[in-house]
This record gives C-alpha cells, structure tokens and sequence, in this order.
C-alpha cells in the first residue's frame, strides 16, 4: 500500500523514461538529499564527518567506479586501488606545478588521468576473460604502486614518498572545517553517482551490460566490443581517480602510497559485492556496510570484558570473512536485491497478494 | 657466464617454491570451478599450526599427522559451511567467497596461535655447495625435489586410484560425473583436503626459508602470475609457470636492473612476474596449457 504506482499513469515518453519513473522514489530520493545537505551537517559532530560519513561517501564512489567495470560490463578488476592512487597523486602534481590550478579542475585532471592508466591497462581485456583478465589487473595494481615509491618526481621527492595535500580553495573559499569538506565531497559525490544512474540507463549503460551478459552476443548484434570495454575501464578508473583525489584532499591530508594497497582494492570489491553487483545503490549501501561493521565490531568487543587486543583484531578479522560469507550464501544478489525484495513487499502490504 | 647460470639456476629454483603454492589453486579449481584465494592463507594456517605443535614438543611426524588432519577437518568445515550454500552461484560470488574465507582462516590461525614470527627447522642447511662451479642452494634443490615427489604422488593418484579418478571426473563435467553417481560434495572435501595437504608442504618449505608469519599468505601474490601463465587448469602448467616465471625474475632483477643503471631494478619483482604472464596472455589466452576455452552465442 505504502508504495504502490497505482494511478501513476506514464502518459508521455518523457515520463516514461524517467529517472525516478514513481513518486515515491522521487519523493525519497529528494527526502534523501535534503537530510544529507541541508540536516546532516549541523546535527552530526566532527567524529562523524571524520571517521565515517567522508570515507563513506568517498569510498562509494569508488565503489560505483568498480561496479561500472565490474557489475555492469562484467570485467573483474582487482587494480582499483591502483587507479585510486593515481587519482591522487595526479591531483597533488597538478596541483604542485600548475600555478594557479583550480582544484576542481585539478580532480577532474586527476581523473582523466586515471582514465589514461586505467585504458592502458583495459587493453589487455580484448583478448583475456574471467579470472585471468582479474590477475592481469592485479599487474596494475603493483605497477603503480611500484611505480609511486619508486620515482620521488611523483611524490615531489619526499624521502617517504608521502604527498601533503595543497589546502583545498574554491572561488576564495578554503575547506578546512570537516563540515565544509563532508559537503565537498557529498556534492561531488552526489553530481557523479547522478551521471552514472544516467549512463547505466542509456545506450551507453545497455552496451555495457550486453558486453557483459555474453561479450560474443554482443559483437554479434554489432556492438562494437573495443569501444565499450575499453569506454568502461575509462569511466570506471576516471571514478576511482576523483575518489583517490579526494581520499587524499577531503579525507586524509597526506597520503602516501601504501593508503592504497591490494587489500584497499578488496575492500572496495567487497563494498560491490555486499551491496550488490552492478546497482548504483548497491555501492552505496555496500561502502555503508563496510565502512560501518569494523566501527560496529570495535564497540561491540568493548561490551565484551577480558578479550586481550591482539584477539581482538584477530577476531574482527574472523567476524568480518564470516560475514561476507554468510551475505553470499544468505544473498548473492548483495543489499539492494533486499531493498528491491523489501519494496516488492510495501507494495502489496498489508496484504498477502 | 657463470653469474648467468648461478641466476639462471637460483631462479628456476626459487620458480619451484612458487609452483608449490600454485598447485593447490589448480587442484582446487580444477575439481570445483572455484579460484580458491584462500591458498595463501591455507598455507599460513598449516605452517603455523604445525610450528606451533612442534614447540610444544610433539614429534616431527606427529605433528604433521596433527596439521595434515586439522587441514582436513578445514577441508570437511568449508565444504559443510561455505561451498555448500554456494552451488551454482557465478564463478566471481565463489571467489568473494573465499576472499572471506582468507581473512576468516588468517584470522583464526593467528587467534589460536598467535602473532610471532616461528621458525621452523626441517633439518637442512641452507649452505650452498658447489657443482661445476656453479653455487647451488642446497635447500632450494631440497625443496625442487620435495615438489617433485609431491607432482609424482598426485600424478599417480589421479591416475591410479579410484578417488583420484572420479576427481577427474568431477574436473571433466560435473553433471556428467553426478549422473555416473560420483558425490559431488565428497569429492570437493577431498580436493580441499589434497589443497591443504599441498599448502602444508608449501608452508613447511616457505616457512623454513623466511619463517612463519603473516608474510607467508602474500605466497598466494606470487603464485597467481604462475598460476596464469600456466593455465588455471595444468598441474604441468603449474610447474612450468613456476620455472617461467622464477627464472626470469632473477634475470630481470638482475641483467635489467643493472643495464639500465637506474636501480630500476630493486622492487620489481612485486609486478615484473604479472607484467610477463600478461604479454604470454596476449598470445595465448589461455595460458600455456589451460584448456582452450569454446565459446557459443
């Protein structure tokens, strides 16, 4: 009853192809937006902006880079980190030598140039399937990395390798409180997550999909395979280099390379995974639950007394692979095929059929 | 020419110990379709488990009896818990799985035993000893025949028993082998339990060489360029991979890193292994003996 499009009559195309097609996602999805600029900011404090909500926000939109590669053109990747980091150190060069940079022109460099990286790495994609094809992005992964400690140009010659991220102004303004970084980075999250509900539901999003469901049907019916394999490694690691910008401007201040380590890649395939593959939400709520079930285990071991520390890590690690197993026995599909499950259910509430 | 051969030589060795690793990936996905991440992890569990045994002075033989059954108990838990509620699940929902089940295994091993570096000592002394003037490490020729024999006796267990048989089977066509009547769930218990077994003689050799620590799951990094190169299916593309790819590692490390006077080198063998078995890709697919894959529309 709840959530029922009774009534709703798609009377123009237009209207049809909407993005929200019913109400109540509409009406959601603005009630979303609204808590998250307008009420968010001045009800939570710095912790939260800190700790949780900007790693959230930035690692899904990582998430939604991977799950473009991954969930909608089905090309595993395991190099996300990768590509992360060269978002940001991209970033902090353009930055360093470019007098006068503005800094969002700088993330959206910073993300071309991960869409460079990241197509030179597609490439061998054309000819390699499946789990080879995911072990050859592990190739990026080391690469880069190796490649950031080894050459200090990258890192502006600091004898660790680490780069302090340029104080982030925009028109005069310089975001330093965590409130105005949390907003930053929501509204480019939120700009970004808008394209790519958009490119997923147009022709660009169904070739993917189609190259995804079976690469040889989709060269038959005369999609060329190239372009829209290599257009996803781009769109993907162009996503995952604004989110390593980001990580190293709104999150963390200074980085270096090994913030972006293979087991930064995982965690990010399993924000996929856990959310569900190939969804916008599904990034989302797939960083939400990652970013929040180490916090979650940390407090809830407190509540158990006599646990010596290092069990306890120890057990976050077993509680967290145990997790992620039951999620893909108990749901494979991840989070949004509950949520999907769950508005099956409001729609016919309270009634059985 | 001497240096060459010394690397040459060093390289194939060292190549072997990554075989090792490999090989329990191959058996592995080879039985069940799985591409089981949690190799690596497996080996940290039994060499830790076995280490830990030891020092509590248990006998040698007994405490690899003791790991060897722990391995299979793992086997008989994963099948029970996780494989079971995954079947028929896409190939990359079965490889999250055992991601999970990396850090689940990692976690466990270092919550029963703890976190200290172990050392093991298997009784051979890593001098090496001279032979046509070449310097040859004589634990890494322990460990080269070590593999041997243990290719040897799975060789003759696929070909010679009924267990290893119906494993073939099983690889061949799953439904086929059901539908003679194989058990399906039996066969992957014992394919894990042949992994854990592999991954002990891997952890024994690995930890004797650079001890037994957390480290040790990385062995899983080294083998996966191996196991590309080799073909997901091959145990004999297992072991050539490992040459392959040990030999020209050193090389590289060596003849590149000094010709190009940049200390490029140092470092590189963290991706040089996947750099190489990705341009053997671009020629064959599917790895140097993977089964060629035939696709229909």
């Amino acid at each position: 009853m709840i959530y029922r499009e009774a009534g709703q009559l798609k009377t123009t195309y237009a209207k049809d192809q909407a993005i929200f097609p019913i109400r109540q996602d509409r009406y959601a999805m603005a009630a979303i937006l609204v808590i998250a600029f307008f009420i968010v900011p001045f009800s939570v404090s710095d912790y939260w902006f800190n700790a949780i909500l900007i790693p959230f926000l930035i690692l899904a939109l990582a998430a939604l880079g991977l799950n473009i590669l991954t969930g909608y053109t089905g090309q595993l990747s395991l190099g996300t980190a990768g590509f992360m980091a060269v978002g940001a150190f991209a970033a902090f060069n353009f930055m360093l030598r470019v007098p006068g940079m503005p800094l969002l022109v700088a993330f959206i460099l910073a993300g071309l140039t991960a869409a460079l990286v990241g197509i030179a790495f597609g490439l061998p994609s054309l000819r390699i399937k499946g789990f080879y094809l995911a072990v050859a992005t592990l190739a990026a992964q080391f690469f880069i990395e190796w490649v950031l400690i080894k050459f200090g140009w990258f890192s502006n010659y600091n004898s660790s390798g680490v780069i302090t991220a340029q104080p982030m102004i925009i028109l005069g303004y310089e975001f330093i409180t965590p409130r105005s970084k949390y907003l930053l980075t929501l509204a480019i999250v939120a700009v970004m997550a808008l394209a790519a509900k958009n490119m997923a539901r147009s022709e660009t999003g169904r070739v993917w999909m189609a190259v995804r469901d079976m690469d040889i049907a989709a060269e038959v019916i005369g999609i060329n395979i190239l372009k829209a394999k290599l257009l996803a490694f781009a769109v993907s690691s162009f996503y995952c280099g604004v989110a390593g910008a980001l990580w190293a401007y709104a999150y963390l201040g200074s980085v270096e390379p090994s913030a972006f380590t293979l087991d930064r890649s995982f965690q990010i395939l399993f924000m996929i995974i856990i959310g569900g593959v190939g969804t916008v939400l599904g990034s989302f709520l797939g960083a939400a639950f990652i970013v929040l079930l180490p916090i979650l285990l940390n407090v809830g071991a407190h509540y158990i007394p006599g646990v010596p520390r290092d069990l306890l890590s120890n057990l976050e690690l077993i509680v967290f692979g145990g997790l992620i197993i039951f999620f893909l026995a108990v749901e494979p599909h991840g989070l949004a095929r509950l949520w999907q499950i769950g508005k099956e259910k409001l729609r016919l509430w309270p009634f059985p059929h | 020419m001497t240096f060459f051969f010394e690397v040459l030589i060093g390289g194939l060795l060292a190549g072997v110990m990554y075989s090792l690793v490999a090989l329990g990936f191959v058996l592995i996905y080879k039985a069940s379709g799985v591409f089981n991440f949690a190799q690596g992890a497996m080996v940290f569990f039994a060499a830790l488990t076995f280490v830990s045994i030891v020092e509590r002075g248990v006998n040698f033989w007994l405490a690899i009896a003791i790991t060897l059954a722990a391995m299979v108990v793992l086997a008989f838990a994963i099948e029970r818990i996780v494989l079971r509620f995954l079947v028929n699940q896409p190939q990359i929902t079965l490889f999250m799985a055992t991601i999970g089940l990396a850090y689940f295994i990692e976690g466990l091993a270092q919550g029963l035993w703890g976190a200290q570096v172990h050392a093991i000592e298997l009784g051979i002394q890593d001098v090496p000893f001279k032979l046509a003037g070449i310097n040859i490490s004589q634990f890494d020729l322990f460990a080269s025949g070590t593999a041997a024999v243990l290719v040897a006796v799975l060789a003759l267990f696929f070909s010679y028993t009924r267990t290893g048989r119906a494993l073939r089977a099983v690889a061949d066509d799953h439904q086929a082998a059901l539908s003679i009547g194989i058990p399906l769930e039996r066969i992957w218990v014992i394919v894990w339990a042949v992994a854990g077994f592999v991954a002990l003689v891997a952890g024994l050799l690995w930890g004797a060489r650079t001890g037994v620590q957390f480290a040790l799951t990385f062995t899983a990094l080294k083998a996966l360029p191996v196991l590309i190169l080799g073909g997901f299916e091959s145990i004999p593309g297992a072991i050539v991979g490992g040459l392959i790819i040990g030999a020209s590692e050193k090389l590289a490390e060596v003849y590149i890193g000094s010709s190009l006077g940049l200390n490029i080198g140092t470092g590189i063998e963290n991706w040089f292994p996947y750099a190489l078995a990705m341009v053997f890709l671009l020629i064959r697919p599917e790895g140097l003996f993977g089964e060629k894959r035939i696709e229909r529309v």
